[in-house]
């Protein structure tokens, strides 16, 4: 079956910058693929490509088998973008901001009208539905932002950094947006610098720097590449040790009758594995080592 | 949260196209839109009617007893003023094209699938709507302070229509201010720029009074024929230069109507 989202060779230049570098992707229906990456990697530049936004300068992208280039109105039919910042209108109520987008994406206006009563309820909107959108918190701003693009019932939903200055509460409540719309058959493309958020929702991952895309799996493959879990000890001086270890009960139990034995002043020992922010950081570079050798001072 | 809502459509569908298509249509919404908008900042439309009023108070009380032009100050200055009020209230909707090209409405308008220009001629309507509503208000305001055109019905038409030309044109020029302006707030700077078009014109002043260069710039400015031809019409003084203030108009207006077409995809490619 061919993927409802599809980058190949994807090139973008701002002058002397490459923004993108050849980008090649591939999202399956129904999965999240989540695009990770610091400040500056292209993220937004390639959802902007994505949904028609950007023209890019060499390379194909294909929305529900559709060429953003030259289809651009066929696939603007099956996508729905949720960009940084709330696009909605201050100076209209969330209902009528739904009812407009409604109208703008060509809904019929029956269909359009009880859409958006429906997401203003799904979206705990319904009380503020009538107020303008200028008198609304940044939670419920984005809540509408993310009503709006749900309003057609896309089949591709891009959201680039969708959870950046949201609480935790809110950020809890837009996860858990995007794993209905992924049970319910969306095929999601999420950008963020939260590895965390990548971890949580995304079947697959993948890592952007400097316009290319520098690896590509599952978290789980991810983390395998940087390697082994450990166990981190803090002594009671306050600093730290890691042992690499496979994670199993009888090597965590051999590991610990040698600290033991060597009558080392443990305070709290804990089982780390490798977190996407590992990740990163190996593969884009950073100083983070993963694998500390056995009993060396880690500071703390 | 109920998994119907969230649940995709199996196909791309879209409603049936209406009556004069989906760009009428799209127009037609974002109309509504800008409308609602105006009604909701009344103070745009306010500080469009107070300024002249207040320029206007200044220049019939407070220098008009010193400016001889021949005929009651009020009955000279009146055309003059109902302009300055028509290009403020106009170069406004730079701010307004200003705050969705910045704001990812643009975006999200181009994301759909409708015709992103559509939202620029919401603006415009609006705009046109706006300015009738504040030249009348002007016109009143003056009526209060003596003004007296001896103009019949035919003449007030076409002075509508003239004052109308003269906005829409403004209009477009604001609508590519707009579009090319990193913020709102540069973006409104425009209207100091177009505040202070009609003061190196016949609108206040004969231009024969000025230096020599800046009456050759009052002369040849479009504000001058506009200007001559509104106050010929109302009130009879002077000379009505229609063909002359028309074509001024109609280049403006086509000038900016296309370079609005380009900026805005330059701007959004």
């Amino acid at each position: 079956m061919a993927p409802m989202i599809a980058t190949h060779g994807l090139h973008k230049r701002y002058g002397a910058t490459h923004v993108l570098a050849g980008v090649d992707l591939a999202a399956d229906d129904g999965t999240v693929l989540a695009l990770l990456g610091p400040n500056g990697a292209g993220k937004t530049t390639l959802v902007n490509v994505l949904a028609t936004l950007l023209r890019p300068d060499a390379g194909r992208a294909l929305v529900g088998g559709y060429d953003v280039v030259r289809e651009p109105q066929r696939a603007r039919t099956v996508f729905s973008l949720t960009g940084q910042y709330a696009a909605v209108d201050d100076l209209l109520t969330g209902r009528e901001n739904l009812r407009l987008m409604a109208r703008l994406a060509h809904l019929p206006a029956a269909t359009g009208r009880r859409r958006a009563d429906e997401l203003l309820d799904a979206f705990g909107l319904a009380d503020a539905a009538d107020r303008l959108v200028r008198t609304y918190s940044g939670g419920m701003r984005r809540r509408l932002d993310l009503a709006v693009s749900l309003l057609t019932r896309p089949r591709v939903i891009f959201l680039d950094e969708p959870t950046t200055g949201l609480d935790p509460r809110s950020r809890g409540d837009l996860w858990a947006v995007v794993r209905d719309v992924v049970a319910g058959g969306a095929t999601v493309l999420l950008t963020t610098q939260y590895l965390e958020e990548a971890d949580a929702l995304a079947d697959r991952v993948a890592v952007l720097d400097r316009g290319t895309v520098i690896a590509e799996g599952t978290a789980a493959e991810l983390k395998r590449r940087v390697g082994p879990a450990h166990l981190e000890l803090e002594l009671a001086d306050g600093s730290v040790r890691r042992l690499p270890t496979d994670g199993s009960v009888p090597d965590a139990r051999r590991l610990l009758a040698e600290v033991e034995a060597a009558g080392l002043p443990v305070a709290h020992w804990r089982l780390a594995t490798p977190t996407l922010d590992d990740v990163f950081l190996t593969l884009t570079g950073g100083a983070h080592g993963a694998t500390a050798p056995a009993l060396e001072e880690v500071p703390a | 949260m109920t998994g119907a809502t969230l649940t995709p459509r199996p196909g791309a569908v879209v409603g049936r196209a209406p009556l004069g298509g989906w760009a009428l249509a799209d127009t037609r919404a974002l109309i509504g839109r800008t409308l609602r908008r105006s009604l909701r900042t009344p103070d745009t439309l306010l500080m469009g009617i107070a300024l002249p009023v207040i320029i206007m108070a200044m220049f019939v009380y407070v220098f008009g007893g010193a400016i001889d032009t021949g005929m009651a100050y009020v009955d000279y200055v009146v055309p003059g003023i109902v302009l300055l009020c028509a290009g403020y209230g106009a170069s406004t909707t730079a701010v307004g094209v200003a705050s969705d090209m910045t704001s990812g409405l643009m975006n999200r308008f181009r994301s759909l699938p409708m015709r992103p220009a559509a939202a620029l001629t919401g603006h415009v309507v609006e705009s046109m709507v706006r300015n009738a509503v504040s030249t009348v208000l002007v016109v009143l305001v003056a009526y209060a302070a003596g003004f007296r055109p001896v103009a019949g019905p035919g003449a007030w038409l076409a002075t509508a229509a003239l004052v109308g030309a003269y906005v829409l044109a403004l209009t477009w020029i604001a609508v590519c201010m707009g579009i090319v302006a990193s913020s709102p707030e540069a973006a409104s700077a425009f209207s100091f720029a177009i505040m202070f078009l009609p003061y190196v014109s016949s609108a206040f002043v004969q231009p024969e009074t000025m230096p020599r260069v800046l009456e050759l710039v009052a002369r040849y400015q479009p504000v001058t024929p506009v200007t001559d031809t509104v106050r010929a019409w109302l009130t009879g003084a002077g000379e009505a230069r229609p063909w002359v203030a028309l074509a001024w108009c109609a280049g403006l207006f086509l000038a900016a109507r296309v370079g609005a077409v380009v900026l805005f995809r330059r701007r959004t490619r």
